[in-house]
């Protein structure tokens, strides 16, 4: 078989490839982190060629073993879940080499395998076309967050790993109960099939009540949100930066998916109550990002304000809005993962992350605090980032389809956005009432984050690009235009 | 610096006060009655997938249609279910382990018992293992009654060697998993798609992969059961 | 069929109960316990809307995705536990500390 860029099948290996490194650096913890490393570049290779065939030959389906739907399961790879898999790729690989230098030798052997794992769940939860190994996926992806929450030790860890775990068994139990109904209406599992074969029933409502609620409780949406800050914020900073960029956005990119292709949206109701919620989300969460004494939490809230921004796209429905939706998804998952980071460097340096007590970090670790504050010019929505590209988009959907109230939640959540940037950078320059004894910061750690918020801040730049790659194979309907 | 909050529904014990319990009964009360409803118009004869698989069940390799569906049609079900079993014992032992508490040696009938039962516990094992392919049994249940045995064997105060705690026992917990990706890639290899058996070796993979799955199954629940890591000996 | 649908509302009413159980109570092995019922209220009206008309053999997959499904409870609640017994070990009790309003 000839051997082309074409005809290797880089979704499989992005898949299977984690795998074999999380087994090898379980089978060989001396070597745990170069084994990581290697498997993360690995990864990052296979995430680019899959860009490089999807880009040339169209959205790429894959039937595993050989059978295809409705017997066996696919694999289906359009531009949503190519860009999904490539900001992975992006972050993950920033997370490898911040771990690399965060984690002494006894958590690194604990880490390491789970990560992989957890990167495997997500490269197959991006890629999967059938419901029921969206649930497998789902909850690979959840216990092993779980366990590297836990890894921090200590009682909030250990709380806040537990409250996680229990959240996150319910919600994925939900979806299940889901998709047992729509799997005893339709007899079929593939997504593709499903959307075909879907007619409005009971039980199809039913199906999306339950499955909804199951997603959205684990993409944390007000009110659903309780259990994110102290999961987020006690687990060990790459940790901390891989939940918040990633392993949410995970269940966020499941319900998009049942939204565009099983369920049609023609709940109107529906999609404004989501972009209610959603608005609840952004202004509540950059409230209590306001109040917080804590870097780590402050960044938890702030997590929990942005995630709010992606509702936002439902109640607007068209082609700009999900572009908005999805570039804020990108960014943020940068520019969150560089924040976490910084914050992890700023507690590896002082011991603790008090932000009144952040005594001049500015001038000690200058590398963090310029991740953090690109990181912050993302978040805030200035120019030139991702950021502003995704509420640009999302601004110009409202105007276009007369909805402005969302217009004020935006301008609302930049402006409280600011604030709690401001407010952390503000501390960083002042010197603390006691000056502390400061650590080294590994160099791996200060410039992983720094990279992030710069590649965050490049989205801004490039934006055509991935906005082209995102309408590959029309994920988001027919519109060719916008 | 924890902060407990104590919202007006707690009391101070912690439960849930009676208004809010009546208000979460009458709300799941409607959302019972909704899915019995939506579950009612279900009853009827609902379409499957039933009559794929009775098409293609000769191809597969075996005769039992749910060892079919598990090992052949959505295999890559089960490999990553092998995984999510991986991940939480990798999760379990990074938890520090569970302080053991040793009792007093085992009294009579667990230690008679365990003496009894485990070789045919074993055995039963073996059994369901090799039968999974025309009738009811399999990997996982051949692996539950393993562990099983696991599990009577470490309440009866056996502990594993240190010797074998280290890398034989990773490697052993590892090969379920271990064994499906490596079928899968060399499937791959050789120009098939991913875990696409060639007909004519299907039952003999299907068989290898399972055997691999038994054992590590049944290692990983019994690890699970004793919930921290066994001291190995010299680190290898 | 009305079996089958009495075994389908009973795996509903599982759910139900199920959830009832792990919001109101405190104590982490009930939530835990409370878990694992509503994933068999799950799996029963998956098993239970599988059966064909009497003699014929059911239908194979749900019993494929209930197999995976009890695996995973399985692990799910191993995790669980444990991080109950730490829970403990560290805090004193076996309960979340910050319970949601509710």
């Amino acid at each position: 078989m000839a051997l082309t860029m074409a005809a290797i099948p880089w979704g499989v290996m992005a898949i299977l490839l984690p795998l074999a490194g999380a087994m090898a650096c379980f089978l060989s913890p001396r070597r745990a982190s170069p084994l990581g490393l290697i498997t993360a570049l690995g990864v990052v290779a296979c995430a680019a060629g899959l860009g490089w065939q999807v880009a040339e030959q169209g959205a790429q389906r894959y039937a595993i073993g050989g059978w295809g739907a409705p017997l066996g399961i696919d694999l289906y790879a359009d531009g949503l879940s190519l860009l999904m898999l490539m900001v992975t790729a992006v972050v993950g690989l920033g997370i490898s080499v911040y771990s690399s230098g965060y984690f002494n030798r006894e958590k690194a052997v604990n880490f390491w395998p789970l990560w992989m794992f957890l990167w495997s769940a997500l490269n197959a939860l991006f890629l999967s076309a059938d419901i029921f190994n969206l649930y497998v996926t789902l909850e690979l992806l959840g216990l092993a967050a779980v366990a590297l929450v836990a890894l921090a030790g200590g009682a909030d860890a250990l709380t806040g790993a537990m409250r996680y775990l229990l959240v996150s068994l319910l919600g994925s139990l939900a979806y299940l109960l889901g998709v047992a109904l729509l799997y005893h209406s339709f007899g079929c599992l593939d997504i593709a099939l499903l959307a075909e074969r879907m007619e409005p029933s009971p039980a199809v409502m039913a199906a999306m009540g339950l499955m909804s609620a199951g997603l959205l409780l684990k993409t944390a949406l007000f009110p659903l949100h309780f259990w994110l800050p102290p999961a987020h914020a006690s687990a060990p900073a790459p940790v901390s930066a891989l939940l918040s960029a990633l392993v949410v956005k995970a269940s966020f990119y499941i319900l998009l998916r049942l939204w565009l292709d099983v369920f049609p949206v023609t709940a109107a109701g529906l999609g404004q109550l989501l972009g209610l919620l959603g608005a609840a989300a952004v202004l509540w969460g950059g409230l209590q990002a306001l109040r917080q004494t804590r870097l780590k939490m402050l960044i938890a809230y702030s997590t929990v304000a942005q995630l709010g921004y992606l509702f936002l796209a439902f109640p607007l429905g068209s082609n700009v809005a999900w572009q908005g939706a999805l570039y804020l998804l990108l960014s943020h998952a940068l520019a969150k993962a560089a924040m976490f980071m910084a914050a992890g460097n700023i507690l590896c340096f002082g011991g603790h992350d008090r932000i009144a007590d952040l005594d001049r970090v500015a001038q000690r670790l200058p590398l963090s605090l310029a991740a953090f504050g690109l990181a912050g010019v993302s978040i805030m929505g200035l120019p030139p980032s991702g950021g502003f590209i995704a509420k640009w988009l999302l601004l110009e959907a409202a105007m276009r389809s007369g909805q402005w109230w969302w217009v004020i939640i935006l301008i609302l959540g930049g402006l409280l956005a600011a604030a709690y940037v401001f407010k952390v950078i503000g501390y960083a320059f002042t010197q603390a009432v006691m000056t502390h004894e400061a650590r080294a910061v590994p160099a791996t750690m200060e410039w992983a984050a720094l990279v992030l918020a710069l590649v965050a801040i490049l989205l801004g730049l490039v934006a055509p690009w991935p906005l082209a790659l995102m309408e590959i194979g029309l994920p988001f309907g027919g519109e060719a235009a916008g | 610096m924890k902060k407990t909050m104590n919202p007006k529904s707690m009391t101070e014990s912690g439960k849930i006060r009676t208004p809010f319990r009546l208000l979460l009964m009458v709300l799941l009360s409607a959302l019972a009655a909704g899915l019995g409803y939506a579950v009612s118009t279900l009853s009827s004869q609902s379409p499957g997938s039933g009559e794929w698989v009775a098409a293609n069940l000769e191809t597969s390799g075996v005769s039992n249609p749910v060892t079919a569906v598990l090992l052949n049609f959505r295999s890559y079900d089960t490999l990553l279910e092998m995984g999510v079993l991986l991940v939480a014992l990798l999760g379990v032992w990074s938890l520090g382990g569970i302080p053991e508490q040793r009792e007093s040696s085992p009294g009579p009938v667990l230690d008679t018992l365990s003496r009894l039962l485990v070789p045919v516990l074993i055995l039963v094992a073996g059994y369901l293992l090799w039968v999974g392919a025309h009738a009811p049994g399999g990997a996982f249940q051949a692996g539950s009654v393993l562990g099983a045995a696991g599990v009577l064997l470490l309440l009866a105060g056996w502990r594993l060697d240190a010797r074998f705690a280290g890398l034989p026992l990773r490697i052993t917990l590892t090969t379920g998993l271990g064994v499906f990706v490596v079928v899968g890639a060399v499937l791959m290899l050789v120009g098939r798609r991913l875990l696409e058996y060639p007909p004519s070796f299907a039952g003999a993979l299907i068989l290898l992969i399972e055997a691999a799955a038994t054992l590590s199954i049944g290692m990983t629940l019994a690890a699970l059961f004793l919930g921290s890591r066994p001291e190995a000996g010299p680190d290898r | 069929m009305s079996h089958v649908f009495l075994y389908a509302l009973v795996g509903t009413g599982l759910f139900t109960l199920g959830l009832y159980a792990l919001i109101v109570h405190t104590h982490l092995l009930r939530k835990i316990l409370a878990i694992n019922v509503m994933g068999s209220g799950v799996f029963l009206v998956l098993v239970a809307l599988a059966a064909r008309a009497r003699g014929a053999a059911p239908d194979p997959v749900p019993h494929a995705m209930v197999i995976t499904g009890i695996v995973v409870a399985v692990s799910a609640t191993a995790l669980a536990l444990a991080l109950m017994v730490r829970v403990r070990a560290e805090t004193g009790r076996a309960e979340l500390s910050e319970e949601r309003p509710e």
